[in-house]
């Protein structure tokens, strides 16, 4: 990673509700909070990897940062220019951000398009930001994206069925890459596809990034994966961030209990070693998002939490230079 | 293509060879005959039995039918105008043509009409839009075209005198405007809901999206993307409208007077009226046989997935 760190995104307490439909009219509307006052920032040419368990709000984080959800309030600012800000009332056309900031899905089957051709898929966001001057230059482009991503010219005219979901999910990589980004966000690319395959995205992610010069934002449930491929990493429960770190200082010196218990469940290669591990175990269910726990979120789980816990929200703080965690302990 | 579609040709006259058997043996299960009348002796229905002749063996009588109808002569009518030949009943006076012009109509107006309302209710899901067309779309499926005509008739005929109670052949733009909206107003209503449904299932897909993702402005997204992933149940629904929507033109024609073919249907089997019972079997089922093989060619074009010979893939 470069030396000098300058900041391509940065969100502050960004939050995103969504409306819930009840049966009764007259209740009070209800909302889940699935993103809960998040900042961060992230730096140009980085990783920044997000983990957090099934329903803490990760994709949503993401998709909110790209605006493809509107927030529900905060502040997005990209490069300098806030595009989002609910305060001042900021909320830019998005069209020419489009092409700095993309995204690569979960589900390749599902994101792609079953009516179009993987060039058309590909080809379809060099027309809207028209790109390509002509059909040939179009053409050569889509041949170019595709080897990119290791898929060869005739793939072009095939439809997203007829790929495997190794297969698809490159095609999904060099849709996002057409427009040449600066920003993508990786919404767990890797988690719908076989282990086998995995390392392999992850290997063409890191080496498309050194050659582009992208920032990542990679989302995946699976921290040794993240680990792996970040730089930075964040740690999600309920909505909100709890820790932030560089990746070797939160894997090796967590300070938030649920970091802690997140790396005690990730599976050792060496069977001695993982037999005398201690892991910790969470009792009970993840609380619901509807109706959130006052105080610390995680307090009705953790195995240390007070009083202070039980009424305090507790602030993201600096607790070492570049490590910060959200907890009263 | 060329091939596939030679192939349902081939298929479509096996076909339509096989309704004519399952018509002849449902006509001929029928008691009754088409010349016994108060009057009629025993020896009269002999007579004419042997005239038409109705007197010989069934499967002759079948051979009959399809050797003439491979020549293109539909016979000559038993009881209606006697005589005269089915396809001066049919065909003569523009009575066809006068039903498929208002079947065509409706059924334009049907598509023109239904899917941009589906598309504005999925869009607009859960607002007041959405309500309203819901609303009135299920009120559209539920009342029956008798009920919508008449009220039609009275409204802008009897009471505003905008538009003329009888309608005839359909001379002038005012004569059509009743007559296409009771006939069309059920198949524009359940083609907003079909595209509604589909559609909302479209636009919560994951590429919709990535196509937002790539910057795709709004109305190309409900365009390119959400609408022709929702057509493929629609397109299903219009074969057998097309077949409906003709043969439901009986009430609206005799509503709005109209002389058209809707009647001949109803009238041939009560008559027992064999040659234009028949033919216009024939002539309907040919109709849903054509609208199919249409259909099937504007999956492929909705859905380059779908292969029609069967063999690719």
């Amino acid at each position: 990673m470069s030396s000098e760190r300058t900041p391509l995104i940065q969100v502050e307490n960004l939050r995103k509700y969504f409306p819930v439909k009840g049966t009764n009219p007259f209740e009070k509307k209800k909302y889940v909070q699935a993103v809960e006052s998040v900042s961060c920032t992230i730096y140009r040419g980085e990783t920044l990897g997000i983990v957090g368990e099934s329903g803490c709000g990760k994709t949503t984080f993401g998709r909110t940062v790209l605006r493809l959800y509107e927030p529900t309030s905060g502040r997005i600012v990209y490069d300098g220019v806030p595009i989002y800000d609910s305060e001042k009332k900021i909320s830019v056309n998005m069209l020419p951000y489009r092409r700095k900031m993309q995204i690569i899905f979960q589900d390749p089957s599902a994101s792609l398009d079953p009516r179009m051709t993987v060039g058309e898929i590909v080809g379809e966001a060099l027309d809207i930001h028209r790109l390509c001057r002509g059909k040939k230059e179009r053409a050569e482009r889509i041949n170019e994206l595709l080897n990119k991503v290791g898929l060869n010219t005739e793939h072009a005219n095939r439809f997203p069925h007829e790929f495997s979901g190794g297969q698809q999910q490159r095609v999904g990589i060099a849709r996002a890459l057409a427009v040449d980004p600066e920003f993508i966000v990786c919404d767990e690319p890797i988690s719908a596809l076989d282990v086998s395959i995995q390392s392999q995205v992850v290997n063409m992610l890191e080496d498309l990034q050194n050659e582009n010069h992208l920032t990542y934002l990679f989302i995946a449930h699976d921290i040794s994966v993240v680990r792996h491929i970040s730089n930075r990493i964040g740690v999600m429960y309920l909505g909100q961030m709890v820790e932030l770190a560089d990746s070797y200082e939160l894997c090796s010196q967590p300070v938030h209990p649920y970091t802690k218990t997140l790396l005690s469940a990730v599976p050792l290669p060496d069977p001695v070693k993982s037999r005398a591990r201690q892991r910790i175990l969470l009792e009970g269910e993840i609380p619901s998002p509807l109706n959130p726990p006052k105080g610390c979120r995680f307090h009705t789980r953790c195995p240390y939490a007070t009083d202070r816990c039980r009424e305090e929200t507790p602030q993201l703080r600096e607790q070492a230079p570049g490590h910060f965690v959200a907890c009263h302990l | 293509m060329a091939v596939y579609v030679i192939k349902r040709i081939v298929v479509s006259i096996m076909t339509l060879l096989l309704i004519m058997c399952i018509t002849f043996l449902l006509m001929n299960a029928i008691p009754g005959s088409p010349f016994l009348t108060e009057k009629s002796t025993p020896e009269m229905i002999e007579r004419a039995n042997a005239k038409y002749g109705l007197d010989k063996p069934l499967y002759v009588q079948l051979f009959n039918y399809v050797k003439n109808y491979a020549r293109g002569d539909l016979g000559t009518s038993l009881k209606m105008q006697e005589g005269t030949s089915v396809s001066t009943i049919l065909f003569g006076q523009g009575k066809f043509e006068l039903s498929i012009k208002l079947g065509v109509i409706s059924l334009l107006l049907a598509v023109v009409v239904g899917i941009p309302l589906g598309c504005i209710a999925a869009y607009n899901r859960g607002k007041w839009v959405d309500g309203f067309l819901r609303v009135m779309t299920t009120v559209g499926v539920a009342v029956p075209t008798f009920v919508l005509a008449g009220l039609l008739l009275i409204g802008f005929a009897v009471n505003l005198h905008w538009l003329p109670t009888k309608s005839n052949s359909l001379p002038d733009f005012k004569s059509y405007v009743m007559p296409v909206i009771s006939l069309s107003f059920y198949y524009t209503c359940y083609v907003a809901k079909l595209t509604r449904t589909s559609m909302l299932d479209a636009i919560n897909q994951d590429y919709i999206r990535t196509a937002r993702a790539k910057g795709v402005k709004t109305r190309m997204l409900i365009l390119k993307h959400a609408l022709r992933n929702s057509l493929i149940p629609v397109i299903t629904y219009l074969g057998p409208v097309m077949a409906g929507i003709i043969t439901g033109s009986f009430v609206v024609e005799s509503t709005f007077s109209i002389p058209g073919l809707g009647k001949y249907f109803v009238q041939s089997v009560l008559n027992r009226d064999y040659p234009v019972i028949m033919a216009t079997t024939v002539i309907l089922s040919a109709l849903v046989i054509f609208m199919n093989l249409v259909v099937d060619i504007a999956y492929k074009i909705v859905d380059p997935r779908i292969t029609l010979t069967g063999k690719e893939d």
